[in-house]
């Protein structure tokens, strides 16, 4: 046999190099739909599982998992921890459900990407066997983690938007968009800024303007997931904001403003109103610097003729199609999402619960005297749209809502590009 | 190891740059080239399958992609499904900004979508590049100028110069955001009211501020080594002669620091053509100051194999950016030829 030996290391190379992008190959290529058949499989399937989840800043997770770990010896739960960044989070996923991988069995959604997810396949539908009960958890929680009318994902926590006003200068919160407008006479006279939430261009702007769109009685997306912006409505909604930005009742600098930029603005006594998270309130009342310690109260959003309706944060928790333990992934999920659990995450994290009971918890309103009033705003709260493109509808929504806010072009032909621009996103390609 | 030996010659794998002597020939001669060759090629095996892996692979691999259509939903299941072969559709899309249209076909892409922002991001990009790179090579100079003589402390001021290139450029675009920042230092110490990033100029000048202090470091230091490479004696000589200090710098700096100065202004450009965290950490991209790579950050998101054409006409341009300066302007990067360094004209 006379082969050349040299020829031996560039094929190793080669077949090394083959194997290698074998691995990679799933990455991109095609997404499969369907994945009908592996949500059919290993239903009753017990053992360890991972639950995967973004960075456990005030470690609630870690406690919760030690306390299921503790009664299930043969059902063990790993804890992978990703970054702080929701982007990253969102990739890391992506890429391990892409690969078919079983070892993220239950995973932590935010309620922006659940659709995309479930749209592609990758989450076990939550119905039959697979059921989990939420007849007791806020109803905008539970259509945040509804596809098609499937359940995917059981909610875990929640999050809505507060009006903080400077009870010291207006002594009753204003119900209205228009009680609010009216007030800033108020704060004309203080020399201060009226209002502002967060208009900055990345997703806090699509939190605003769909919060403006659905208080005016408008919606961004209809029933069927299509695009409904160019209504009476819509343009009342958005409307509201341009003209508050150009008549000044929203402070020039508020379109650069995201959440910590505008709390700091209101803190330090520069703001009448603040749209924001709950978190806010514990910074507002505790830090040193703040000037508004005990001049705050707390309201829900004003809308057209009473509490406006709040866009909805918060996390689902899904299991994958590709978890060999379903039924120990599904108990997992109940541990979750059982009252005691909910109760832990809002004393432990301030992370508002999903079941409304807990709202009128005495110990949990001591602790978190907001509760009462995100009660409300999460019971008017409508969920960011629901759709598989989400990335490309907040981009739409954000570009126009942000040119249409600083005046660069008229709210119906921001309102009429938003609709076409999803449209096409919605059309595929 | 092995005696049979086919008469094949060496075949160094491309790139490999291992030299290999050719010897007059004898038959323990050639067994000696033949072992050594083999040797060369088990040394650079590795390298060969780490280039495939990570270079080959992704390039061909993102070029296959580019050429399917994205995965579109099915009406009636609500599920994704493959696209199939696309052609160059996703380059027609792109380069015409044409997007998909509800009824089916293509139409001019509505603002608030990624493929009506193709052409706006390309001139932004260019802009960012021509601006960054004029006011880095300008101030680079004259750093370097400064760090050639020698002074007491000079190695204290090329320390200090160096700092802004040794800091992350995701560290510095959140510094430069702070600064920026209606309530920042930019507007306190100036006493201006500017939205410094919300609104397009003061965006766009915010951006090559941050990246001129932040790069420039770099450009004095390549030009440094240039300046370094001159011979003290021709400054001594021309002083001899009686010029100017102009003469000198525009006689003699200038056309021997030529070399090193075309290289260093190569290398920036394609680095400031790709552009990306400074723009989307400090603007986010608003206000017209999207660059091509943002561009692609943002379709991956919502298309890969879209996002695989992007790339690839973004590589093609950066390729052609890169051919034009080593073919027309004389950056002489590859050879390494004549003391001298002209670049072929």
């Amino acid at each position: 046999m006379k082969t050349p030996r040299f020829l031996l290391p560039a094929a190793t190379a080669g077949i090394l190099a083959l194997t290698l992008s074998a691995c990679g190959g799933g990455g991109g290529g095609g997404t499969t739909g369907g994945g009908g058949s592996d949500a059919d499989q290993n239903l009753d399937a017990r053992g360890p599982i991972t639950f995967v989840q973004g960075k456990d800043n005030n470690n609630v997770i870690r406690p919760l998992i030690d306390k299921w770990n503790a009664a299930h010896k043969d059902e063990q739960v790993t804890f992978k921890e990703q970054t702080d960044q929701a982007d990253q989070q969102h990739d890391d996923l992506v890429q391990h459900f892409q690969a078919k991988q079983s070892d993220y069995d239950v995973t932590d959604v935010d309620v922006v990407w659940t659709a995309e997810f479930a749209a592609k396949g990758w989450l076990q539908p939550l119905k039959d066997k697979m059921a989990v009960d939420t007849g007791a958890m806020l109803p905008a929680t539970v259509n945040s983690a509804t596809y098609k009318g499937t359940l995917y994902a059981a909610p875990r926590t929640s999050d809505g938007g507060i009006l903080f006003y400077r009870k010291d200068l207006v002594p009753n919160a204003p119900k209205t968009w228009d009680e609010m407008m009216g007030m800033c006479s108020v704060a004309k006279a203080n020399n201060i800024g009226c209002y502002a939430g967060q208009f900055s261009k990345y997703e806090g702007l699509t939190v605003n303007a769909s919060e403006a769109i659905n208080s005016a009685g408008g919606s961004v997306l209809d029933k069927d997931g299509k695009p409904s912006l160019n209504t009476p409505e819509a343009k009342a909604g958005l409307g509201n904001l341009a003209t508050a930005y150009s008549n000044g009742n929203i402070p020039k600098e508020a379109i650069t403003y995201k959440e910590e930029d505008s709390r700091q603005a209101f803190q330090s006594g520069k703001l009448l109103f603040l749209r924001n998270w709950p978190y806010v309130y514990s910074l507002m009342s505790t830090e040193g610097s703040s000037a508004v310690k005990d001049k705050f109260g707390m309201a829900a959003l004003p809308g057209k003729d009473g509490p406006g309706a709040s866009s909805l944060g918060g996390h689902n928790t899904a299991i994958s199609v590709y978890s060999k333990h379903k039924a120990t992934a599904l108990d997992f999920v109940k541990f979750l999402t059982s009252a005691e659990s909910e109760k832990f995450y809002a004393t432990q994290g301030s992370l508002a619960p999903v079941l409304g009971s807990l709202y009128t918890d005495q110990d949990l309103v001591a602790k978190l005297p907001y509760l009462p009033v995100l009660k409300t705003s999460i019971e008017k709260a409508v969920p960011r749209p629901v759709t598989p493109f989400y990335p490309a509808v907040t981009k739409a929504i954000q570009d126009n809502a942000y040119s249409a806010i600083k005046g660069e072009k008229s709210v119906e032909t921001a309102l009429s590009d938003m609709q076409k621009s999803i449209e096409s996103a919605g059309a595929g390609s | 190891m092995a005696t049979e030996l086919g008469p094949t010659p060496v075949k160094a794998p491309a790139s490999g740059g291992t030299p290999v002597h050719h010897a007059p020939k004898g038959v323990g001669e050639d067994n000696r080239i033949a072992s050594q060759g083999r040797w060369a090629a088990w040394l650079l095996a590795p390298t060969i399958v780490a280039l495939a892996v990570v270079i080959v692979y992704p390039i061909i691999s993102a070029i296959v992609m580019s050429f399917q259509k994205d995965a579109g939903l099915d009406p009636a299941t609500g599920l994704f499904t493959a696209g199939g072969p696309a052609g160059i559709q996703n380059y027609v899309n792109w380069l015409a900004q044409q997007c998909s249209a509800p009824s089916g076909g293509t139409v001019a892409c509505p603002p608030g979508t990624l493929g009506g922002q193709f052409w706006s991001a390309t001139a932004t990009t260019f802009f960012f590049t021509v601006v960054t790179v004029a006011f880095e090579t300008v101030l680079g100079f004259w750093m370097a100028m400064i760090m050639a003589r020698t002074f007491r402390g000079r190695s204290l001021v090329r320390a200090a110069v160096l700092v802004p290139w040794a800091i992350p450029t995701a560290v510095t675009a959140k510094l430069w955001f702070f600064i920026f920042a209606f309530e920042g230092i930019a507007n306190k110490l100036f006493n201006t009211t500017i939205l410094w990033t919300g609104s397009e100029w003061p965006a766009k000048w915010a951006v090559v501020i941050a990246d001129v202090w932040k790069t420039t470091p770099f450009m004095a230091l390549l030009i440094l080594a240039g300046l370094q490479m001159i011979p003290a004696e021709v400054y001594e000589a021309a002083k001899v002669d009686g010029t100017t200090a102009w003469q000198r710098f525009r006689l003699i700096t200038l056309p021997l620091v030529k070399p090193a100065l075309m290289v260093a202004i190569l290398f920036r450009t394609l680095d400031a053509l790709r552009m990306f965290d400074l723009p989307y950490i400090l603007t986010g991209g608003a206000n017209n100051t999207t660059t091509l790579s943002i561009l692609v950050i943002n379709q991956i998101r919502q298309g890969f194999n879209s996002a695989a054409a992007l790339s690839t006409i973004t590589f093609i341009i950066i390729f052609l950016v890169a051919f034009i300066f080593v073919r027309f302007l004389g950056a002489n990067v590859v050879e390494q030829s004549g003391a001298s360094g002209k670049g072929k004209k």
